[in-house]
């Protein structure tokens, strides 16, 4: 029997896995697929501070401040880059808009100064005349998503904690002192379970605990261009969040900004919408002109589950005692490896660090759960 | 936007056929090609710029010349030089035109994407002269050049004698032949082959040529690598076993050359099928992962698979489902009944049968047996877009890589721009082999639009900022 179990093998289910086994716990973890193969493996990789929301900006400095120092706990240093970043705004409205929010953000420790669109164009020489006003952040980076499922597979293996890829947990039944998961290879059992679905959570939630927390399906977009000679340095987004941008070491330009495609929890991300496609190409090509030169080789879609008042879930279930879910994180990249360990530090018993975000409050009743949970609406933590 | 009955992606023998067989029942047809004229691979269009004299060692040019007036007579609309890089179920195909991106729409939709050449890497693929087999027969057909001589001409299939006796008939000089097989596995296929006498004689004097003119043909055997500084200087023939890896401390021997051909055989194109969430199977005879269809090319809700890209079976069946697919489709749409469907398929399916008898016989010759991949040297790259040699895949799978899409996110092998088509194969079996999974377990690449790069400088045309569709804003 294991301490905990541990459902789900994105970047949330393997940084509590990791600190769970680091702090003694026998932990096994159970991923459907590889490893970060869905959102964890597929994002972006921007690790811009200026784009995460207000609330959010104390942990996204500490995931930042982890990803500067992803060798020390994860083994290698994960192609961490700090470039810096600037935010544009192209209209008087959005100067506004990006004043007011970057000021929120500020207001919340992230070091953000606006500059104008001459400041703007010395920092990143790639961008177009386009721009009005400018914010500044020197923390902004990146790092490579893509490597995460290789690099956590040896940091766990290292951290002695059971890995099984390709095990899709099919139910979860609650037994006297733990719980047992059902896979096509066996039972596995535990006395713990973390629940670290990413957007399949809703269902697992539903299915194994008559809980009913929505999630709001994204469909994000993220391009990739040829590798080209180097046209920018900085990452760039803007006022509104839908663009990042930024030019990776190998010269491939990576284009984001959570544009909307085709998909759901059943088939994944299935269609690429072209509208969408043109639009944040054109987005793209508008604040760094040089990119109308570029080929796009690969556009893809990854699902990103955002509770309804988009913020995170991540706490034990009311009415499972050792049951605990992780997710619903905006910007999960650069926060997970940090909202993980605070969840562990929970679990081990351990003041978190800063305060988690109980469940509760995203519950709401459903036809089939009723009974089995009530709702507590203003229990958020 | 436009909009037709039925589009079909892909002009070769198999979509020309869809696209008369479609418009005989009134329906309203496009064709997407991104050739400068419909034809695909075996009937390729010879350029225009060719004299007379030039075209005439084009085999198959009368067939592809009958085709090609036929559809165009046909009232089909030919959107040539359209390169599709998406679609969807709906039915939407997304295109790069020649004046810029287009979406067509369609109420059904036909896959006719023909094949790509497998080619599985060895030391020197990369220098200058070395071309696949495949496109060797494409420059003789369509532009009458023949590769700088002495050429070798080595790989697996009927291509490997067609190329040779080609570049012989069109005044270049074949080095030597390095067939894949043994004499005892052509003579083995004949019973299989017998169906189509005409292109069995065709072969044989193919092979009756290349005799005369004394070129060396090594059986069993195939390039252990290419020699070379700035080009191709020589070849280093090597023996195999049944299972085509190399014969350990077996006689190799060095020959001189100028230029290599080289093709392990042809792969189905199924990345639109694939995109369109039809389920695939991997069939090593078929020519590799090969869609789930019915006998009459049937995928799906209006949705058909003619020709190769459904499992590599010839021209000759191409154009026989091609027919199929058109009288699906027609049916579908209620073009036609369903007696009637019946009575006009019903004279196509022993024809059918008959041509992938032939065609299926050719393809399981070419079916891709173990030892090729497993042979790839360490330092030999694998995937020449990202650079990614034998090496670095063997060690993403000690480092706990199953399945091909964790091969590509951990090492960035088939992220390039040719989407991983040229190395799938290759980096696939490296996988199976060293895990001890089957194909099927180790998986298939999930296809990825744009399907051919998009160019932005195309793609986003004129615009102002209001033009830029905003999605709706998530909170702050
Ligand atoms: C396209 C895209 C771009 C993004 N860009 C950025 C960015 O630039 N910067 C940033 O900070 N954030 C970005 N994000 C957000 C970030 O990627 C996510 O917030 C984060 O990865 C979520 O991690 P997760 O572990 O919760 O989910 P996931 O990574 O989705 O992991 C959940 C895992 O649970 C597994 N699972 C589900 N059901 C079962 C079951 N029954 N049994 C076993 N396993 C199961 C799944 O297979 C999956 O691997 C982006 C997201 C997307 C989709
Ligand atoms: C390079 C090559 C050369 C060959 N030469 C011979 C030969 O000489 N003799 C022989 O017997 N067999 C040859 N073959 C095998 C031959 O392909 C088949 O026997 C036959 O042509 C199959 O017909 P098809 O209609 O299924 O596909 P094809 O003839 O391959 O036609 C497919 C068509 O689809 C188009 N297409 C594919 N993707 C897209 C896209 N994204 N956008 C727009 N258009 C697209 C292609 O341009 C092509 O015209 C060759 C195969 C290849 C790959």
């Amino acid at each position: 029997m294991h301490d905990t179990l541990v459902v789900g093998g994105g970047v949330m289910g393997c940084a509590v896995a990791l600190h769970l086994a680091r702090a003694g716990q026998r932990v096994v973890l159970l991923e459907k697929g590889g490893l970060c193969m869905q959102a964890s493996g597929v994002n972006a990789g921007t690790l811009a501070i200026q784009i995460k929301r207000a609330a959010l900006i104390p942990y996204a400095l500490r995931g930042w401040e982890m990803w500067s120092d992803a060798r020390q706990w994860l083994g290698s240093d994960a192609g961490f880059h700090q470039v810096g970043g600037v935010t544009l705004a192209f209209t008087q409205e959005e100067a506004e808009m990006l004043a007011e929010r970057m000021e929120a953000r500020r207001r919340n420790g992230a070091p953000i100064e606006m500059v104008g669109s001459n400041r703007a164009r010395e920092l990143e020489p790639g961008l177009s005349d386009k721009p009005v006003l400018a914010s500044w952040c020197a923390l902004d980076g990146y790092a490579s998503s893509n490597e995460l499922g290789m690099l956590f597979r040896a940091a766990l293996a290292n951290a002695d904690v059971e890995v099984r890829e390709f095990a899709s947990v099919d139910a979860i039944d609650r037994l006297s002192g733990g719980y047992t998961a059902r896979t096509l290879a066996g039972p596995v059992s535990a006395s713990r379970v973390v629940l670290a679905g990413g957007m399949w959570l809703e269902a697992l939630l539903k299915r194994d605990f008559g809980i009913h927390i929505p999630l709001i399906c994204r469909v994000n977009q993220v391009s990739v261009t040829e590798r080209m000679p180097p046209i920018m340095r900085r990452v760039v987004g803007v006022a509104t969040g839908q663009l990042t941008l930024k030019q990776s070491q190998n010269g491939t330009v990576i284009i984001g900004g959570g544009w909307q495609g085709k998909g759901d929890p059943e088939r994944g991300g299935y269609e690429v919408i072209p509208e969408n496609l043109i639009g944040n190409l054109r987005l793209a090509s508008y604040a760094v002109p040089a990119l109308r030169k570029a080929r796009v080789v690969r556009t893809w879609l990854g699902l990103e589950g955002n509770t309804e008042d988009a913020m995170p879930i991540v706490g034990e279930l009311p009415g499972a005692p050792n049951a605990f879910v992780i997710g619903g994180v905006r910007g999960g990249f650069t926060i997970g490896p940090f909202m993980g360990m605070l969840l562990a530090q929970h679990i081990l018993g351990q003041q978190p660090e800063m305060p988690i975000f109980d469940p509760t409050r995203a519950i709401v009743p459903s036809p089939s759960a009723a009974g089995k949970t009530t709702r507590r609406p203003d229990s958020a933590s | 936007m436009s909009r037709y009955d039925v589009i079909i992606l892909g002009g070769g023998p198999a979509g020309m056929r869809a696209a008369i067989t479609a418009r005989q029942h009134g329906l309203d047809v496009a064709v997407i090609d991104e050739g400068q004229r419909p034809g695909g691979q075996i009937y390729r269009a010879p350029s225009r710029d060719l004299q007379p004299h030039e075209r005439a060692g084009a085999t198959d040019l009368a067939q592809g010349e009958r085709l090609r007036a036929a559809v165009a007579e046909s009232g089909a609309h030919l959107l040539t030089r359209h390169r599709a890089w998406a679609a969807a179920p709906g039915i939407r195909v997304d295109c790069i035109a020649p004046d810029g991106p287009i979406s067509l729409e369609a109420d059904a939709l036909i896959l006719a994407t023909g094949t790509i050449e497998r080619v599985i890497p060895m030391p020197g693929l990369t220098l200058p002269g070395v071309i696949g087999l495949a496109a060797a027969t494409i420059l003789l057909k369509a532009h009458a050049v023949v590769p700088g001589g002495p050429t070798v001409v080595a790989g697996v299939g009927p291509l490997l004698y067609a190329v040779a006796a080609g570049i012989g008939k069109a005044g270049g000089r074949v080095a030597a032949v390095v067939d894949l097989l043994a004499p005892s596995e052509w003579a083995g296929a004949l019973l299989g082959l017998i169906s189509r006498p005409d292109l069995l004689a065709r072969g044989a004097g193919w092979m009756a040529g290349l005799r005369r003119a004394g070129v060396p043909i090594h059986h069993r055997a195939t390039l252990a690598a290419i020699h070379g500084g700035r080009g191709v200087e020589a070849v280093e023939i090597a023996p195999v076993a049944a299972d085509w890896s190399m014969i350990p401390g077996g006689p190799q021997s060095r020959i001189a050359a100028a230029s290599v051909a080289v093709g392990h055989g042809l792969v189905p194109a199924t990345e639109f099928a694939r995109l369109m969430g039809v389920a695939h199977r991997y069939d090593a005879a078929r020519g590799g992962w090969v869609p789930e269809v019915s006998e009459d090319g049937r995928a799906g809700e209006n949705l058909y698979i003619a020709g190769d890209c459904a499992g590599v079976s010839g021209a000759a069946a191409a154009e026989l489902a091609g027919s199929l697919a058109g009288l699906g489709v027609a049916r579908d749409l209620g073009r036609i009944s369903d007696d009637t469907y019946e009575k006009l398929t019903a004279r196509l399916r022993p024809s059918l049968r008959r041509a992938q008898r032939f065609g299926w016989t050719i393809s399981a010759m070419m079916a891709l047996r173990p030892g090729l991949a497993c042979g790839i040297a360490p330092k030999t790259i694998v995937c020449r877009c990202e650079d990614i040699s034998r090496q670095a895949i063997d060690n993403a799978v000690a480092g706990g890589v199953r399945h091909v899409n964790q091969l590509k996110s951990t090492t960035r092998c088939g992220m390039g721009p040719c989407q991983g088509r040229s190395c799938a194969d290759a980096a696939a079996e490296i996988v199976a082999a060293n895990t001890g999974l089957s194909r099927e377990a180790v998986g298939i690449w999930t296809p990825r639009v744009p399907l051919r790069p998009i160019p932005l400088e195309i793609a986003l045309g004129d615009f102002t900022y209001a033009d830029i569709p905003w999605p709706p804003m998530l909170p702050a």
